[in-house]
């Protein structure tokens, strides 16, 4: 299968879209028809930028030589691109924890990996069907700097040994095998 | 090739009913109370019958077969932790006389994997354990190809069990407690799935695959290894990391001389995500990039074609 040419990683661009119907389609073409694997669309409708545009942010999964060719697709289609994620955060790492999460303040818990790290949370999904006093889960996505996954993965092995939490890690630096 | 089958379960009844198959002849068998012997070959329908009706192959004692004429003894005998009896006793016995020993039970080279080295330095004979990693997969062979010098890293899903377990829990969205039970009814998991569902049987393997690995260097056992199991996996988690197109694997992971097993989260569509008792190994080479293997990692007449493809090896 794969080589080391064609690792599939995670990207998240941000983009500038005009507030008119179908707009947020014709910006998802380009990363589709250019073999990107969409995760998620962050669509901030009431956020607009100075220019009166919406800023949406998109996560995708693609190789790095597929990314290059989603970023000049989208510039060619006249999509405004703010930033095209690989620079600064060029790693996400999706840890999901389980355990006692909400009585060990969730919350705390996340400002800690965000201090003591250099990376960011973005995004958590929290499940609870046993309710908040008993053991829940929750997935966090965190972006971190190239080659930094080890040591953000060795903060929040410390911080769920200290909150009794259960860490399922990703399989490799990113997991994206 | 005569061989000698120690164990009468699932592979090693398996091994008697296909060796003439692959043009071998078994001249004893054994289970843990009895023996059959015959130097001019068994008659495998009528043992494996009497093992079925009575309990026993034979009107022998199990010491008869060690001592019987053959060529490869075949120890099938369940893997035992700590000192790896009576599996090692067998081959030590067949060593001795300078047989060769095909291993079919993990005890051996998971835990005293330097004594069976020096063992096999003193014979004649040769000692090949192809079944006891992956099943029916060239798993062994396959790093010994490539030369463990080259290979970086082995990783992959090595239990069935637990890998039925976790799948099942993700595909409907089930309780480990539910799965498991449905499991059992199945005949997916024993009575008892505690060395599946706690790590320690993809431990083993990883334990063995590390052996392999340091090519006669560091001796690895389950102390070495860090292992986790799935007992304590929430439904949520599972589903949480669907969400985000992964899932939840029990992972064996031999790198940078270190063995760990736990679940972990891998691409849903990746192939360390197999489905079902389906098990996958992924070699990761120095110059010829990620190998997948993937089969059945256990069950009899699967197992048993590893015997006998290691017997063939021999043959050679």
């Amino acid at each position: 299968m794969s080589d080391s040419t064609d690792e599939v990683r995670s990207y998240t661009v941000r983009l500038e879209l005009v507030d008119e119907p179908g707009e947020l389609l014709r910006a998802l073409e380009p990363i589709a028809d250019n073999g990107g694997n969409l995760l998620s669309i962050f669509h901030e409708r009431g956020n607009v930028t100075p220019r009166g545009h919406i800023p949406v942010e998109v996560d995708m999964e693609a190789t790095p030589e597929r990314f290059d060719g989603i970023v000049d697709a989208l510039r060619d289609a006249g999509i405004n691109v703010i930033q095209a994620g690989a620079e600064r955060y060029s790693e996400t790492l999706t840890v999901v924890l389980t355990g006692h999460l909400i009585n060990t303040d969730l919350s705390d818990t996340l400002s800690r990996i965000q201090e003591r790290t250099d990376a960011t949370v973005t995004d958590l999904s929290l499940s609870a069907p046993e309710g908040t006093e008993d053991a829940s889960s929750a997935r966090i996505r965190l972006a971190t700097e190239q080659n930094a996954t080890e040591s953000v993965m060795g903060t929040i092995r410390d911080l769920a040994e200290e909150k009794e939490l259960r860490v399922i890690e990703p399989l490799a630096a990113g997991g994206e095998l | 090739m005569r061989l000698a089958v120690m164990g009468a379960g699932a592979v090693g009844g398996s091994v008697v009913e296909l060796a003439a198959d692959y043009g071998h002849t078994v001249t004893a068998f054994a289970d843990s109370q009895s023996a059959a012997v015959d130097a001019d070959g068994l008659d495998a329908a009528a043992v494996l019958d009497r093992k079925e009706q009575d309990g026993t192959v034979g009107d022998e004692r199990p010491e008869d077969a060690l001592t019987a004429p053959y060529d490869v003894l075949v120890e099938a005998t369940p893997t035992t932790l700590g000192d790896a009896e009576p599996g090692f006793g067998h081959l030590r016995t067949a060593l001795e006389r300078d047989r060769h020993v095909v291993l079919a039970n993990k005890g051996p080279v998971a835990e005293r994997y330097a004594d069976v080295r020096a063992l096999e330095r003193e014979s004649e004979g040769t000692v090949l354990f192809e079944a006891t990693v992956g099943g029916a997969m060239p798993v062994l062979s396959t790093v010994d190809d490539f030369d463990p010098e080259h290979i970086t890293a082995v990783r992959g899903v090595l239990n069935g069990t637990a890998n039925f377990i976790l799948s099942r829990m993700g595909a409907e969205g089930l309780g480990y407690e539910h799965v498991l039970a449905e499991a059992q009814d199945l005949g997916v998991a024993e009575a008892d799935p505690t060395f599946d569902v706690d790590g320690t049987d993809a431990a083993l393997k990883g334990v063995i695959v590390a052996n392999v690995l340091a090519d006669n260097g560091t001796e690895y056992t389950l102390e070495d290894a860090d292992v986790e199991g799935i007992q304590d996996i929430a439904g949520s988690a599972i589903e949480l990391a669907q969400e985000e197109g992964r899932t939840v694997r029990l992972i064996a992971e031999v790198a940078e001389g270190e063995v760990r097993v736990g679940p972990r989260l891998v691409p849903a569509n990746a192939p360390l995500a197999p489905t079902g008792t389906r098990n996958i190994v992924q070699l990761e080479t120095e110059h010829a990039g990620r190998l997948n293997i993937s089969g059945r990692g256990a069950g009899g007449p699967e197992t048993a074609s590893a015997v006998l493809a290691d017997v063939g090896r021999l043959d050679q």
